[in-house]
């Protein structure tokens, strides 16, 4: 039996979990290897060496603090859980319901007619653009509008050149 | 678990009870600071608590308990590994005292013996130092097997690794330890 092959087990020898066959194997070529004994006996002494270590104790706000963390988690609720009955939820769903019947219930007040409907299809297009033509300044900044009557005056440079035509014609017509 | 996990908080507080002092002492010897290792303990309750619901008992509890405080340990000592090189040469000395503090020395303290006390301090401080240099998975593997005492199957279970992997872990770590701790090791030979 190597050498190589047995250090592998030193650790679970010195522990106490080699097979009882192995175990066996083990003692055998130690009792026949002074080196790999020496081994042996070196890794005992490690292991009795940390077994010198003292173990701590947690402090005394260990358990306190473990605790309110653990209760500071939020609550999972699950799939299911929209299904367990809440009051709130219940009276607004009858609410809406309560409402929804009662629109839906009510008659109309003033039902259309064929005759109501060709006219306001009539209007339509004057309706589409009333908001513009009700405010729309161009129109308001307008002066206003000319009587038949004013229509000469209302053009005084036009009159002028009107009134030069006719004296040339005048002038034309006497006689040299 | 199987009662927490049916709403039971009672059995919560057993099992806190139950597994606090193994894990705040597992968690400390791997990150080697008292605060840290019981932040991290919490941090391994709650993770429990918040997973109860959905814990399948296809392996033992222990096994699953010690995978989430190894795997918040390893995160932790791998996130400090670069603040803990950048520690003062100046920085006062110390000694590890009994209580897992580290305090500063002083000569004056209450020992019958002061000088024995101070060789059994710096023979503790060796030991922790050999078990500190180990690399993470080779030290979380023997703090798993020299103080939770957890078989070879489980222990693999944890760091994930096959159980003959893990057998050559624990192998080349004891070998370590014995060649860091060899002036104190022969002592105890002879003493044998």
């Amino acid at each position: 039996m190597s050498c190589r092959r047995m250090e592998n087990k030193f650790l679970a020898y010195v522990d106490g979990r080699l097979k009882e066959s192995e175990r066996l194997e083990m003692e055998k070529h130690l009792s026949a290897c002074g080196a790999c004994q020496l081994r042996v006996n070196e890794f005992r002494a490690v292991t009795g060496l940390l077994d010198e270590l003292p173990e701590i104790e947690p402090s005394a706000a260990f358990d306190v603090r473990v605790r309110a963390r653990v209760a500071a988690e939020p609550v999972k609720q699950g799939w299911w859980a929209w299904l367990t009955p809440s009051p709130r939820v219940a009276f607004a769903a009858s609410l809406l319901l309560l409402a929804t019947v009662w629109v839906a219930s009510r008659p109309a007040e003033h039902p259309l007619t064929a005759a109501d409907e060709a006219q306001i299809n009539q209007d339509l297009p004057g309706l589409e653009n009333f908001d513009v033509l009700s405010d729309f300044g161009a129109l308001t900044d307008l002066p206003q509008p000319v009587q038949p009557d004013d229509a000469v005056d209302t053009n005084p440079d036009q009159n002028q050149n009107q009134d030069q035509g006719q004296d040339q014609n005048q002038d034309q017509k006497q006689p040299k | 678990m199987l009662d927490v996990k049916a709403g039971d908080e009672q059995s919560f507080e057993l099992l806190l009870q139950r597994y606090r002092t193994p894990l705040v002492n597992f968690l400390y010897r791997m990150v080697r600071a008292r605060e840290e290792a019981e932040d991290l303990a919490q941090e391994v309750f709650l993770r429990v608590y918040r997973a109860r619901k959905e814990y399948v008992p296809s392996a033992k509890f222990t096994t699953w308990l010690f995978r989430i405080a190894t795997n918040l340990a390893l995160n932790s000592v791998r996130d400090n590994r670069h603040q803990r090189m950048e520690v003062s040469l100046d920085a006062p000395v110390t000694i590890d005292a009994e209580d897992g503090d580290e305090k500063v020395l002083d000569i004056a303290e209450k020992h019958p013996n002061i000088e024995q006390y101070m060789v059994e301090e710096a023979r503790k401080k060796m030991i922790r130092h050999a078990i500190d240099k180990l690399p993470e998975k080779q030290r979380a593997a023997v703090l798993l097997h020299k103080y939770q005492e957890l078989d070879y199957g489980d222990i693999a279970k944890i760091l994930e690794c096959s159980e003959s992997a893990l057998k050559s872990l624990l192998f080349r770590a004891y070998e370590t330890l014995r060649v860091e701790l060899a002036p104190l090791v022969a002592r105890q030979g002879k003493q044998q």
